[in-house]
C-alpha cells in the first residue's frame, strides 16, 4: 500500500489544459455542457471499420492528460445512455446495419461525429479506403454526420477540440 | 533444400530478412504429406492463402505458409481452373479451419473440409460472387443481407447462450461472441469475426507497391511498424534489394518502440479490468509520454509510413538517440516500481494467477505464435537464436534474450509482457549506442513476376506478408497475415471453464487484432 500511495503522491497532477482553448474555456465549456445537458456530456463510440489506430488515440483521450471525464465528458457502454456518436470508419458492410441500428437507439437531440480519415471520407487514406464491395466508406454514407475530425489518426488534442466544437453551440 | 527427407525441394529466398523457402506441391496428396511431416517435428502453420493464377497459369493456386525451427516454408499448390478444391488441412492443424473457409469466401477455391460455413461473407456481396477472382470487378453497389450463422449448440440442463457483439461495451474493435453457460461458468465460447473486413487484399490487388505500403501499414494500427516492416521485407526478397544497416537497425527501433508502447497500453487496461484503477492511470501516462517521444522522434504518435520499402524515411540524430536512451533509462526505474506494485496486490493476482490457461500442448496444436505462445512456455520468437535458427539482422547481433513463462494463464501474459518491456528498453538502448552509420533509403525497381514473403516478430507475434509482382510490375497479389488468426481460437479455448466476468480480462491478456485478420 505504502509503494502506491507515494507512486500516487510522486506522480501528482498530469492533466493540461488544451492549447488554443485555454484552462478557462475549458472551464466554460464544461459550465455549457452542464447549462444545455443538464449533466455530463455522453459518448458512445462505435468501431464501424477502422483499422484500430483511431480507437488508441480515443482510448488516450481518458489518460491523465487529457483527462476528458474530468472535464464532464464520459464514455458510455449504451447508446441508449448517450449523447454523441463517435464513429470511425470505413464503414463495413458487415458493420452497416450494427451502425444502423446504434444511431436509431441513440435518443434525441443527438451528434454524429465522424473520426479519422477513413471516417471521414478525406484525404490520400480516406480514398484508399473508399466505398467498394466490402465498405461503404465514410460514416456520412450510412447515417448523417454533423462534426468531422480528420487525421490519420487525429491525436487526442485534435479529438478533443473536435469533440467541443461539436457541443458548442453555432 | 529438402527437410525431414520429404521429397519436396526448396530453394532459399535471397536477401537479409527472416529465413525462407520457397516450394512446391505436386498434388494434393504431397501437400497433406508435407504438412503431416510438419506437424510431426513441432511445426506450425503460419498462413494460408489462395491467389488466382488464371491469366499467369492457367489455374488458381493455393499458398501454406509453415513455420519450423530453420525458418519458413512458402509452399505453393497449383489447382485447376474448374472446381479448384483443395484438401483439408485443419485435421492435422486446427488453425487452418478459418482461413480456409476464408479462402472459399474469396476465391471460391473450396476445401474439403467438415466446416463448410462462410467466413468473412456475412451476406455484403452474393454468395456465388467471389472478390479475389481477376474477373470480379469491384461492386460497391451490392445490397447488404445480412445472414444468420450457424453456431455450434450447447446443450444440457440450465445452458443457455450470452450473445455478445458486434459492438463491445467499450472502446475497441467489434465481433461477436456467443457463451454457452451455466450459471456463471462458461461451457463454451464461439467467436463470428468479420465485421471488420474492407476488402484490403482486393484494394491491393494491381496497386503500385508504394501506395500498397500505405494499405498494408493501415491493417492494425497498433502494428503498423511490424505490417510495414513484413512488407517492405517482401517487397525487397522480390526485387532483389538490401536495405542499409543503418535502415535496418532505425527499423528495429520502430518495432521495440510499438512493442513497448503496446505492452504498456495492456498492463495498464490489464489492471483496470481487474478493478485497479491506479494502474490504468500510471501507465497510461507512461504510454502517452512514451506516444509523445514517438512523435518528436518520428513526427508520428505510432510511426505510421516510417517504415518503407528500402528502408526507412526518417532518421534519427544523435540528439535524438541520447534522449531515446534518457528515456529508455527513466521507463526502467518506473516500470520496476510498477511491477512490484501489481506483484504485491493480493486482489490483482487473484484475479490474474490461473485465470484463462493454455498450456504448451494446446498452443502447439493451434500453432499458437507471439506473446501468447511464450506464456506457455515456448521459446517462440523470430529474434532469438534457436538450434538451427539464426534471427536475421540486425537482431542477429543484439543477443535478444528470450522471454517465457510456463504457467500460461493471465499471469503469465502479464509476467510475459513485463519482461519484453525490459529486454526491448535493454535493446534500444543498444541500439541506440550501436546505431551503424549511413544511407537510410535505398532504391527498388519493381521485378516482373518477382515474389516474396517478409516475416516480422511484432509485439502481438509472427506478422508475414506474402507478394507477388505481376508483369508490368504492380502488385499481383498481396496477402498479409496477422499472429491474431491463430491466437482466437487460442481464447476460445482459455475461457472454458472460467466465469464470465473474467473474459474481458482473459481478452484483455490476449488483445487480438479484429482488423488484422479480417482484412
Ligand atoms: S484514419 Fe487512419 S488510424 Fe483511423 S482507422 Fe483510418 S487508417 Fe486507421
Amino acid at each position: 500500500m505504502i509503494p502506491l500511495l507515494r507512486r500516487i503522491f510522486k506522480t501528482g497532477i498530469v492533466t493540461e489544459s488544451v492549447p488554443e482553448i485555454p484552462a478557462a474555456e475549458t472551464q466554460r465549456l464544461h459550465g455549457e455542457i452542464l447549462t444545455i445537458l443538464g449533466r455530463a456530456l455522453t459518448i458512445r463510440q462505435v468501431d464501424a471499420g477502422s483499422c484500430n489506430g483511431c480507437e488508441l488515440e480515443i482510448h488516450a483521450l481518458n489518460n491523465p492528460y487529457y483527462n476528458l471525464e474530468g472535464r464532464g465528458i464520459k464514455f458510455v457502454a449504451s447508446p441508449r445512455h448517450a449523447d454523441m456518436l463517435l464513429v470511425t470508419g470505413p464503414v463495413t458492410k458487415n458493420m452497416e446495419n450494427a451502425l444502423k441500428i446504434v444511431y436509431d437507439c441513440t435518443p434525441d437531440p443527438k451528434l454524429v461525429v465522424a473520426v479519422g480519415d477513413c471516417g471521414c471520407g478525406c484525404g490520400e487514406v480516406g480514398a484508399l479506403f473508399g466505398p467498394n464491395y466490402a465498405t461503404c466508406g465514410a460514416v456520412e454514407n450510412v447515417i448523417p454526420v454533423d462534426v468531422r475530425i480528420p487525421g490519420c489518426p487525429p491525436t487526442p488534442l485534435v479529438l478533443m477540440q473536435g469533440i467541443l466544437q461539436a457541443i458548442t453551440p453555432r | 533444400m529438402r527437410f525431414h527427407a520429404e521429397p519436396i525441394e526448396f530453394t532459399p529466398q535471397p536477401g537479409v530478412g527472416a529465413p525462407v523457402w520457397h516450394g512446391r506441391a505436386v498434388d494434393g496428396e504431397d501437400l497433406l504429406r508435407y504438412a503431416i511431416s510438419v506437424h510431426r517435428h513441432q511445426g506450425r502453420l503460419s498462413a494460408l492463402w489462395g491467389s488466382d493464377e488464371r491469366e499467369r497459369a492457367g489455374g488458381f493456386r493455393l499458398h501454406c505458409v509453415f513455420a519450423l525451427t530453420e525458418g519458413w516454408q512458402w509452399l505453393r499448390l497449383d489447382l485447376p481452373a474448374e472446381n479448384p478444391t483443395c484438401p483439408d488441412l485443419s485435421g492435422i492443424f486446427p488453425a487452418a479451419n478459418r482461413m480456409q473457409r476464408a479462402t472459399f469466401d474469396l476465391l471460391d477455391i473450396r476445401h474439403d473440409g467438415p466446416d463448410q460455413r462462410p467466413w468473412l461473407r456475412h451476406g455484403g456481396w452474393p454468395a456465388d460472387w467471389f472478390p479475389l477472382r481477376h474477373d470480379a470487378g469491384d461492386h460497391a453497389d451490392f445490397t447488404n443481407a445480412p445472414t444468420d450463422y450457424d453456431f455450434v449448440k450447447v446443450g444440457g440442463e440450465g445452458a443457455h447462450e450470452i450473445p455478445v457483439g458486434p459492438i463491445h461495451a467499450g472502446i475497441i474493435e467489434p465481433g461477436h461472441f456467443r457463451f454457452s453457460v451455466v450459471g456463471e461458468r462458461v461451457l463454451r465460447l464461439e467467436q463470428r469475426l468479420g465485421y471488420q473486413h474492407k476488402g484490403v487484399e482486393h484494394r491491393l490487388a494491381s496497386t503500385d507497391f508504394l501506395t500498397g505500403a500505405k494499405l498494408i501499414g493501415r491493417i492494425s494500427g497498433d502494428s503498423t511498424c511490424a505490417y510495414a516492416w513484413a512488407y517492405a521485407a517482401a517487397v525487397e526478397a522480390a526485387c532483389g534489394a538490401t536495405p542499409s544497416p543503418r535502415a535496418l537497425m532505425l527499423r528495429a527501433v520502430m518495432l521495440e518502440r510499438e512493442r513497448v508502447a503496446n505492452h504498456l497500453g495492456d498492463l495498464g487496461a490489464l489492471g483496470n479490468d481487474a478493478a485497479f484503477a491506479f494502474g490504468l492511470t500510471q501507465f497510461m501516462r507512461l504510454k502517452e509520454d512514451w506516444l509523445r517521444l514517438n512523435a518528436d522522434l518520428f513526427g508520428h504518435r505510432f510511426m505510421m509510413d516510417r517504415i518503407v520499402p528500402g528502408g526507412v524515411s526518417h532518421d534519427l540524430a544523435p540528439e535524438a538517440l541520447a534522449r531515446m536512451v534518457e528515456q529508455c533509462e527513466l521507463f526502467a526505474r518506473e516500470v520496476s516500481e510498477l511491477r512490484a506494485i501489481y506483484d504485491n496486490h493480493a486482489g490483482l493476482q487473484d484475479r490474474f494467477l490461473t485465470t484463462g490457461i493454455i498450456n504448451t500442448d494446446l498452443a502447439h496444436e493451434l500453432s499458437l505464435t507471439g506473446m501468447a505462445a511464450r506464456a506457455t512456455g515456448m521459446i517462440l520468437d523470430g529474434r532469438v537464436y534457436r538450434q538451427d535458427y539464426t534471427p536475421p539482422p540486425p537482431y542477429a547481433a543484439l543477443g535478444v534474450r528470450p522471454v517465457t513463462d510456463e504457467r500460461g494463464d493471465v499471469a503469465a501474459r502479464v509476467a510475459v509482457r513485463f519482461d519484453e518491456i525490459f529486454e526491448s528498453l535493454r535493446l534500444l538502448r543498444a541500439m541506440a549506442v550501436g546505431m551503424p552509420a549511413g544511407e537510410i533509403l535505398t532504391t527498388i525497381t519493381p521485378v516482373a513476376g518477382g515474389a516474396g514473403l517478409g516475416v516480422i516478430e511484432g509485439w502481438r507475434g509472427e506478422v508475414l506478408v506474402g507478394l507477388e509482382f505481376d508483369a508490368v510490375g504492380k502488385l499481383a497479389r498481396v496477402h498479409p497475415h496477422d499472429p491474431s488468426w491463430q491466437c482466437w481460437p487460442a481464447l476460445e479455448h482459455a475461457v472454458m471453464n472460467d466465469i464470465v466476468p473474467d473474459f474481458p480480462l482473459i481478452n484483455k491478456s490476449f488483445n487480438l487484432s479484429y482488423s488484422g485478420a479480417d482484412l
